[in-house]
């Protein structure tokens, strides 16, 4: 503590005595005052002083001691400025100068300097009450104390004076003298170069400069000037007056390919690689698999000991030592062997053999095979004697060496003057007989003599006969040489060949005849012979005795040298590592190396194996002192065979040497290091560090005996040579050894005896194999450990039906997501939950073509399933994917525009005339259940509804022309005038309809109204149920209901029979006809928020018993607002209660995501195209802008290249030659008859998915951007003007429509039910228009209004629509992602006159099944007749053929009432045509008698288009 | 399953309090809670949601604001995945008056029976930037979450950033029927008795 307050106070004073003398403006200096340096010790002196005071007081002393804290840390950090404190009392206190004070203030500091001690051992006493007493009141009083203080003390040490201040235009002459700011104006050249050089470019002169990295000239400039300052700075410059630089090392572009991620949310570079599995090495096989583990197998490896044969520590003495001792172990050896003896005696059983052949042969007795044997024996006598001779000579040559170390040994003792080893060496001499030993000795050079001389004999007469040869075939050739001569002294011309001729032939020289060897001289051989290598006789035999018995001369009593040695060698330790497989498995402790260098280990390492062993390795490694630990050198032992068990193993030396090199300062003689015994250093010599360990390795023993050893140990490769005939390695490779199978076969094939114990492993092995029992797997396991953490087995697993609940609904497969309380038990999960899912599973891949009644349907479907499934999939992801607005309610920062509204807005009248509509309040779908949504349906009123016809009204043609768009556009209610007269409709109720709306197999219906022109207004309340009772957004939007609106005619009938009873009272039967319906979506509406509108109820082309009345005088006052259209419209609104929030963020996340796939769009436009829908979308956020689409594949394709013209079917074509609006109509219906599927049911509501118009007439199904794009492709084939509307439409929402130019006049076509309507029809679907679209570009929306009533399309006008391709981003010329041409398949009449049979089969069955307590009764002949009439339907488009039908029926069956319907489809599948039927209720008529007509027509259109017509009657006898 | 000897369900009873709340200069506040549970789980009597009274703070020293706010409330579960965790909200006025939402937290029902003390730290999520922060402190409507049970879950929570706000100390008395018997051993092995933690250690700790 007080170090601590001393070392503060010295920091203190060296901080105030440091401050900077250059004056500060801003400083407060008053206080401070160089005088009053000192005053922080004074001043704390004195506060010590004042607490001393009131000493007994405790928590004074702590305040005290607070604000020394205080104090110390303002004189450390604060001392530039006085305190708040201080300040007040500066500026209050009345500064009376009191000599008296100043004089007790001197004194009580000298008293202090005695007493500040002790007082501070009192305020550590108080330590730790004060750390936690530190409050804000404590703090109060420190400032007491310091303004009593002060009050004490000011005098001491303030010293007025007035503030220094310093001029600031002084202050900026010394700055300039530290400042340079360099200015960014350039340097001229001159400046930068050497004088009077001219700046050269090295560029101009052709040479290659490279291009420099980019640095903005300004600070070019900077950094030049800079440089100028400098001395040297023209270095910096190099010949063109420019700073040098390196060319720039950035490359355009990029070395590495991108990395383009298959799946999103993973980084490229993190995204897992497959690779191919690869068997691995045999360094990581295991014994067994782990399941049918065998119990541990255990090596024991025991170490017992190093001994070092040369180290570079050793002496010379030492390298002698060793060398001694090497030859003794080798003397040892060689005595043991003792093979001179062995052969000595084998020479003497040999001859005594021949001695006795020759005796026995010399009985006279012929003994043939002995005589024959003799030679060999003596064959065999002269080997051995050889062999003899030479082994004497080593024994002789090892004991004098010996003799001869030792003799080094003894003289380099003597001269060094000390003994570094304990070795003597004692030559025993053995006393021999001399007289027995002479004897032998003389006998066995006599014998030896004898031998050799009848050796000599043989070859003498060996020799003797090839000389007689060889001089026999001089001769011979000596003659020819003459006659040879001969000839050549005949005839000169014949020399050269002569000459050739000797030329070729041998020199050959005369024979010598062998020389006879003489006795004396073999004896003489044999006798020197004897001299060298045998001991002399009589002369004593030397045996060598090595004993470590010798004494070492004392460390104190050697030379520095050698003490220096020992010390060396004191410092120095072992150790070994137990390498397995090349793993270090364990390692002996550290051993110093004893002086006669050996270490002794003696550990045993017991280890427990699982792999096989391959490698059993030792490393030596030496330690020097603290540090260092080297390796010596590796040995490798030999795996053992599994006979060697623990216990039975013998210990092995295994030597090992070094290659290190060594060179020490001391005695020692280093390693690799040459070195001489000589004192002149010749006979230089070079020993390596070597030596022995001596190990050994066995299988250890169980407890119960049972050796633990892996079951194939013939793996290593010390193979026994007992196995080495059955080698298995050999026969099927290493590899094999780990396939059981394999193994097995070489087994049964080998005929292996099983009862061999060296086999008894491997029969074990290969009988468990065989068994079944255990297999080795065939995979590589990445994680062996697994298996271990698994709690149940994958079987089990798997078998587990609650495990396979848990994991599907976790996997969110749609049947199982939102399932509850998955059973605890098995047996409480049914079956059933998997069968649904299953059969879903299976049918993916089976193409079900009972469904589709074509097979190429059915494949499709599939195709749509698969590319849904995929698309359900990403979504899932990017459900995950959150964002903040996901998550947090934040409330928009609001604009200005907002804040003055809101001012605005408090101005307002509290009670407006006419007041807004307030919007109503939404609901996230999160607390939602079931019964909390309702669908509100406010069905308002009608127009246009068919109305009865009498039963017996007069035929009536309507004229039948074509018209023209002109004419039908043309408000002109005379072109239809009524041709019925007015009078009947006056008279009778033409008609009682009353809407039914179904929804969720829940009905609701409004009252009965009148007339074909109905008003209702009422609402009708429906409840909504979520699938699965779950109410999230995804779910909503993926619901697939659609809400049914049909029209009905209620039908009063007289029910009486009897006539009798009319008077008495009425009893009628009521009866309802379709009239018609209108299908919403429950998606659309949950989009839309509200539909509101009036729409087209779709009616059959003919009503049986209808007729549509047109233009009657009741509802002559809307003739003039509305034009005059087809059909019946109502008037609806539909909505939901409460209002939810449409997810529509999931929509965005997706196509963001989607936007981040693939692209083979240029960078430059898809950014172009970003820019432009946020320009555009920031001007009508409402509107949506589309420029970028995504194809099938998942690609981001421009919105134009969808646009290109295309051929209509030729036969389309053909059927109207001339008129080309007929024909315009025929493809809109053509493109129509392609069945619809709604993206946004199929997916969820989460992105388009736009399909090229051959991938659409492939499929056969598709949206409305199919349809449109698909039309639009066709009109412009057929040379229209036609755009593609992207608009928003009731009650599709957001869709597409096509534009065309008609005679100056704009025509919309929706080409999903190929209707076309007149740009001001009000009945048009189509409510705004959001963005045009051509083949080459795109122009969005910029007028005030959107619907299409009150808008221009006259693209021109750059003010009414912005276009995307402009004078500043010319069209690129994109080429089109459409085909060149479409190849139609010419339609298959046969194909479909077959599934007209089968569905008019299949809908039969169907009505017949709906009425089960009903006999259902065809009437035969009005199917035919209806059949007939369908064909013309078709042919018409099912125009204007009412009447004709009305009239043909009633001439045919006239009795009968007859009430039905055409109904025209789209052909996709049966279902949708079995519901169509039994959504028109015509099998609930229940009358007794009542007889049904049911026909069928598929009409086939190129490329597999069916349309599809149903009629359907239902007849009533009339009586 | 009649079968006294086999289960098909096991039960939790969960009772106690939401007892009191340390929001350092903040008052009167009142608190709601919720319990979010996995797909497995069932509640079968009791409250699931609840909103508390407006408490103010003492004038005297331990300023903390007692709710006592009572728990009542058993599951029937198949499946301990999807653990119940209570939700806690706690709101109150700001200093225009305004609403707005002091804290949340989340936390696990205890699953040993017996009695538990538990400390919530409460988070509220932070406004996107500085000026967001301000005018939301002025227009009094801070950034919420779009759904108290967000804190339950770790889906979707790194796109936030959330400042703590205080502590909620609640106490549970938990009992369990069927879980050994489904084989579910939730006390340990040493623990003959429950623990009985008394009340006071949970508010002492802070």
């Amino acid at each position: 503590m007080r170090e601590k307050l001393k070392a503060a106070r010295s920091k203190a004073e060296i901080t105030l005595l440091q401050e900077d003398p250059s004056p500060r403006p801003r400083r407060l200096k008053s206080i401070r005052e160089r005088k009053t340096e000192g005053r922080l010790d004074k001043e704390s002196d004195n506060k010590f002083g004042k607490m001393r005071e009131d000493e007994s007081h405790l928590p004074s002393k702590i305040k005290f001691r607070d604000s020394v804290k205080k104090l110390k840390q303002k004189s450390t950090f604060q001392n530039d400025f006085p305190s708040a404190e201080e300040a007040y009392n500066f500026f209050t206190f009345n500064f009376d100068p009191e000599p008296e004070s100043i004089k007790a203030g001197s004194r009580k500091r000298n008293k202090l300097n005695e007493e500040q001690e002790t007082e501070e051992d009192c305020v550590e006493t108080h330590e730790d009450e004060q750390e936690e007493d530190e409050t804000d009141e404590d703090v109060c009083l420190v400032k007491g104390d310091d303004l009593f203080i002060i009050g004490q003390a000011a005098e001491d040490f303030l010293v007025m004076k007035p503030a220094d201040c310093e001029s600031y235009s002084e202050q900026l002459k010394k700055e300039k003298e530290f400042l340079f700011t360099p200015s960014m104006r350039a340097v001229p050249t001159s400046e930068k170069m050497p004088g009077n050089m001219q700046p050269r470019y090295l560029e101009d002169e052709g040479l290659y400069t490279g291009e420099r990295p980019f640095v903005s000239q300004s600070n070019q400039n900077i950094l030049e000037n800079r440089i100028l300052r400098q001395e040297q700075g023209k270095e910096w410059f190099g010949d063109d007056g420019k700073i040098l630089a390196l060319p720039n090392p950035i490359k355009q572009s990029s070395t590495r390919p991108p990395v383009f991620s298959l799946e999103e949310g993973i980084a490229p570079e993190l995204e897992t690689v497959y690779r191919k599995a690869i068997k691995m090495t045999a360094a990581n096989q295991y014994l067994v698999g782990p399941g049918d583990f065998q119990g541990p197998f255990q090596l024991d490896i025991d170490i017992s000991g190093l001994i070092f044969s040369h180290h570079p520590c050793f002496s010379r003495e030492h390298v002698l030592a060793a060398k001694l001792a090497q030859l003794y172990d080798q003397y040892l050896a060689r005595k043991q062997k003792n093979l001179t003896k062995l052969l000595t005696d084998k020479l003497h059983a040999l001859r005594n053999a021949v001695q006795y052949s020759i005796d026995s042969g010399g009985d006279g007795v012929p003994r043939p095979v002995a005589q024959q044997s003799i030679p060999e024996y003596k064959i065999e006598i002269r080997q051995t004697r050889r062999l003899r001779d030479a082994e004497q000579e080593k024994d002789r040559m090892l004991l004098k060496t010996i003799i001869k170390v030792w003799k080094q040994i003894k003289s380099l003792r003597d001269f060094q003057k000390f003994t570094n080893t304990p070795m003597k060496l004692y030559l025993r001499k053995e006393e021999v007989d001399q007289k027995l030993d002479e004897k032998t000795y003389e006998a066995e050079i006599q014998a030896e003599i004898t031998e050799l001389l009848e050796e000599c004999m043989e070859e003498y007469e060996k020799k003797m006969e090839e000389y007689k040869t060889e001089l026999q075939e001089w001769k011979s050739w000596k003659k020819i040489q003459k006659s040879k001569k001969k000839k050549k002294k005949k005839g000169t011309h014949e020399e050269e060949e002569s000459v050739e001729d000797c030329d070729l032939g041998e020199e050959r020289v005369k024979p010598i005849p062998p020389k006879m060897v003489s006795s004396l001289e073999i004896e003489q051989q044999v006798r020197e012979k004897a001299e060298n290598c045998r001991r002399k006789p009589g002369v004593p035999a030397l045996i060598p005795e090595l004993v470590l018995s010798g004494s070492i001369t004392p460390t104190e009593l050697c030379p520095r040298a050698e003490v220096l040695r020992r010390e060396d060698v004191k410092k120095r330790s072992a150790f070994i590592k137990v390498l397995f497989n090349s793993k270090e498995v364990s390692r002996t402790v550290t051993r110093p190396i004893s002086s006669d260098f050996r270490v002794h280990f003696g550990q045993i390492f017991n280890l427990q194996i699982f792999n096989w062993p391959e490698s059993l390795k030792l490393q030596i490694y030496e330690t020097m002192g603290m540090s260092s630990t080297t390796l010596l050198a590796e040995v490798f032992i030999p795996v053992p065979e599994t006979t060697i068990l623990t216990g039975s193993a013998p210990m092995e030396e295994i030597e090992f040497s070094s290659n290190q090199r060594v060179t020490l300062d001391h005695e020692g003689v280093g390693s690799g290091a040459s070195f001489s015994f000589e004192a002149d250093g010749s006979n230089k010599m070079t020993l390596m560090t070597s030596g022995k360990v001596s190990n050994s390795v066995s299988w250890a023993v169980g407890e119960k005996g049972i050796p633990l050893i892996p079951p194939v140990s013939q793996q290593n490769t010390g193979i026994p040579s007992a196995l080495k005939n059955i080698d298995a390695i050999a026969s099927i490779g290493t590899s094999g050894l780990t396939d059981m199978k394999k193994l097995a076969k070489w087994a049964a094939e080998a005929k292996l005896d099983p009862n061999d114990p060296n086999n008894a492993a491997l029969m074990q092995l290969v009988m468990v194999a065989t068994s079944g029992e255990a297999h080795i797997p065939d995979f590589f396991r990445l994680e062996q450990l697994q298996q271990e953490f698994n709690f149940v087995s994958d079987e089990e697993f798997n078998r587990s039906k609650r495990f396979r609940l848990l994991q599907l609904r976790s996997g969110e497969v749609a049947e199982f997501r939102n399932y509850k309380q998955v059973p605890l038990h098995e047996r409480e999960i049914s079956e059933k939950i998997f069968q649904d899912y299953e059969k879903r599973l299976k049918e993916r891949d089976v193409i079900d073509s009972k469904n589709y009644l074509d097979a190429h349907r059915a494949v499709v479907a599939n195709y749509l399933q698969k590319v849904r499934e995929s698309v359900i999939n990403r979504f899932l992801i990017a459900k995950r994917h959150f964002l903040l607005s996901d998550l947090v309610n934040e409330e928009e920062i609001p604009s200005l525009g907002i804040l003055g509204l809101g001012l605005f807005k408090l101005a307002e009248p509290k009670r407006p005339l006419k007041p807004r509509r307030k919007e109503r309040k939404k609901v996230t779908a999160q607390n939602l259940s079931d019964g909390d949504i309702k669908l509100l349906v406010n069905v308002v009123r009608a127009y246009d509804i068919p109305v009865r016809k009498p039963v017996l009204s007069k035929l009536h043609q309507p004229s039948k022309s074509s018209r023209s768009f002109n004419e039908m556009f043309a408000a002109s209610p005379s072109a239809q005038s009524p041709t019925d007269s007015p009078d009947w409709a006056f008279n009778q109720v033409l008609v009682r309809p009353f809407v039914e709306v179904s929804f969720q197999r829940t009905v609701c219906r409004t009252t009965t109204a009148e007339g074909p022109n109905p008003n209702w207004n009422e609402e009708l309340e429906l409840p909504f149920r979520a699938p699965n009772g779950d109410y999230s957004p995804h779910s909503l939007q993926s619901v697939k209901d659609e809400v049914f609106i049909n029209v009905f005619d209620e039908v009063l009938h007289d029910a009486v029979e009897d006539d009798l009873e009319r008077g008495s009272g009425i009893r009628t039967r009521v009866e309802r006809h379709w009239l018609g319906c209108v299908k919403m979506p429950f998606t659309t509406i949950y989009f839309q928020a509200r539909i509101d509108g009036t729409f087209k109820v779709d009616i059959p082309p003919v009503l049986l018993g209808y007729s549509k009345e047109k233009n009657l005088g009741i509802e002559r006052g809307y003739d003039s607002v509305r034009n005059l259209s087809e059909g019946s419209y109502i008037t609806l609104f539909i909505t939901i209660e409460p209002q939810l929030i449409p997810g529509e963020s999931v929509r965005e996340k997706m196509n963001e995501m989607l936007k981040k796939f693939d692209t083979q769009e240029d960078e430059k436009l898809l950014q172009a195209a970003e820019k432009y829908e946020a320009e555009c979308t920031s001007k009508f956020p409402s509107r949506q802008c589309l420029t970028t689409v995504i194809d099938l594949n998942g690609k981001t394709v421009f919105i134009t290249r969808y646009i290109k013209p295309l051929n209509p079917p030729q036969e389309l074509l053909d059927a109207v030659p001339n008129s080309s609006q007929t024909a315009a109509e025929l493809v809109a219906r053509y493109v129509a008859l392609i069945p619809f599927l709604p993206d946004s049911v199929s997916f969820a509501g989460i992105c388009d998915l736009w399909s090229t118009s051959d991938q659409f007439l492939y499929l056969l199904a598709g949206d409305e951007e199919e349809h449109a794009v698909l039309l639009c492709n066709y009109f412009l084939g057929m040379g229209k003007k036609a755009w593609l509307i992207i608009g928003n439409a009731i009650p599709e929402g957001s869709t597409a429509y096509v534009l065309t130019l008609e005679q100056s006049q704009y025509v919309i076509w929706n080409p999903s039910t190929g209707c076309f309507y007149g740009q001001y029809d009000t009945f048009c679907p189509l409510q705004n228009v959001y963005c045009l679209i051509s083949c080459d570009n795109i122009w969005f929306n910029m007028q005030e209004y959107d619907s299409p009533v009150r808008i221009n399309f006259d693209i021109s006008k750059p003010k009414l629509w912005k276009s995307f391709f402009s004078r500043s981003l010319p069209y690129p010329g994109l080429c089109s992602v459409q085909p060149e041409e479409l190849v139609y398949r010419h339609s298959d009449k046969a194909a479909a006159v077959e599934l007209q049979g089968r569905i008019e089969k299949i809908l039969k069955d169907k009505i017949m099944e709906w009425r089960p307590r009903h006999l259902t009764r065809w009437n035969r002949y009005c199917t035919s007749t209806l059949r007939n009439f369908l064909p013309l339907l078709e042919q018409n488009q099912g125009k204007d053929v009412e009447d004709d039908h009305q009239a043909e029926l009633q001439k045919q069956l006239g009795e009968y009432r007859v009430s039905g319907f055409p109904i025209h489809m789209p052909f996709s599948e049966v279902r949708p045509l079995i519901e169509a039927v039994h959504s028109t209720g015509v099998h609930t008529i229940d009358v007794f008698n009542v007889e049904f007509a049911l026909a069928v027509y598929i009409h086939a259109y190129p490329q597999n288009v069916l349309s599809v017509w149903i009629y359907v009657a239902s007849l009533v006898r009339n009586r | 399953m009649a079968a006294a000897g086999s289960p098909s369900v096991f039960l939790l009873a969960v009772t106690g309090q939401i007892e009191s709340g340390q929001f350092p200069g903040f008052d009167d506040l009142y608190c709601k809670f919720c319990f979010v549970y996995g797909q497995d789980w069932v509640p079968t009597a009791g409250l699931e949601e609840g909103i508390s009274q407006i408490t103010s703070k003492s004038e005297v020293a331990p300023t903390t604001l007692v709710w006592n706010f009572p728990i009542d409330i058993t599951f029937k579960s198949t499946n301990p995945s999807g653990w119940p965790q209570i939700v806690v909200s706690v709101y109150g006025p700001d200093f225009f008056g305004n609403d707005v939402v002091r804290g949340y937290g989340a936390v696990h029902v205890p699953f040993t029976p017996g009695r538990h003390t538990r400390t919530i730290a409460m988070f509220v999520p932070e406004s996107t930037s500085r000026l967001q922060k301000f005018t939301s402190w002025f227009t009094g409507r801070r950034p919420e979450f779009t759904d108290p049970k967000v804190v339950a879950q770790g889906e979707g929570r790194e796109v936030t950033r959330v400042r703590s706000q205080g502590f909620v100390t609640i106490s549970f008395n938990v009992v369990t029927k069927d879980m050994k018997k489904l084989g579910y051993d939730v006390s340990p092995s040493d623990m003959q008795n429950p623990s009985l933690v008394p009340v006071t250690e949970g508010i002492h700790k802070y």
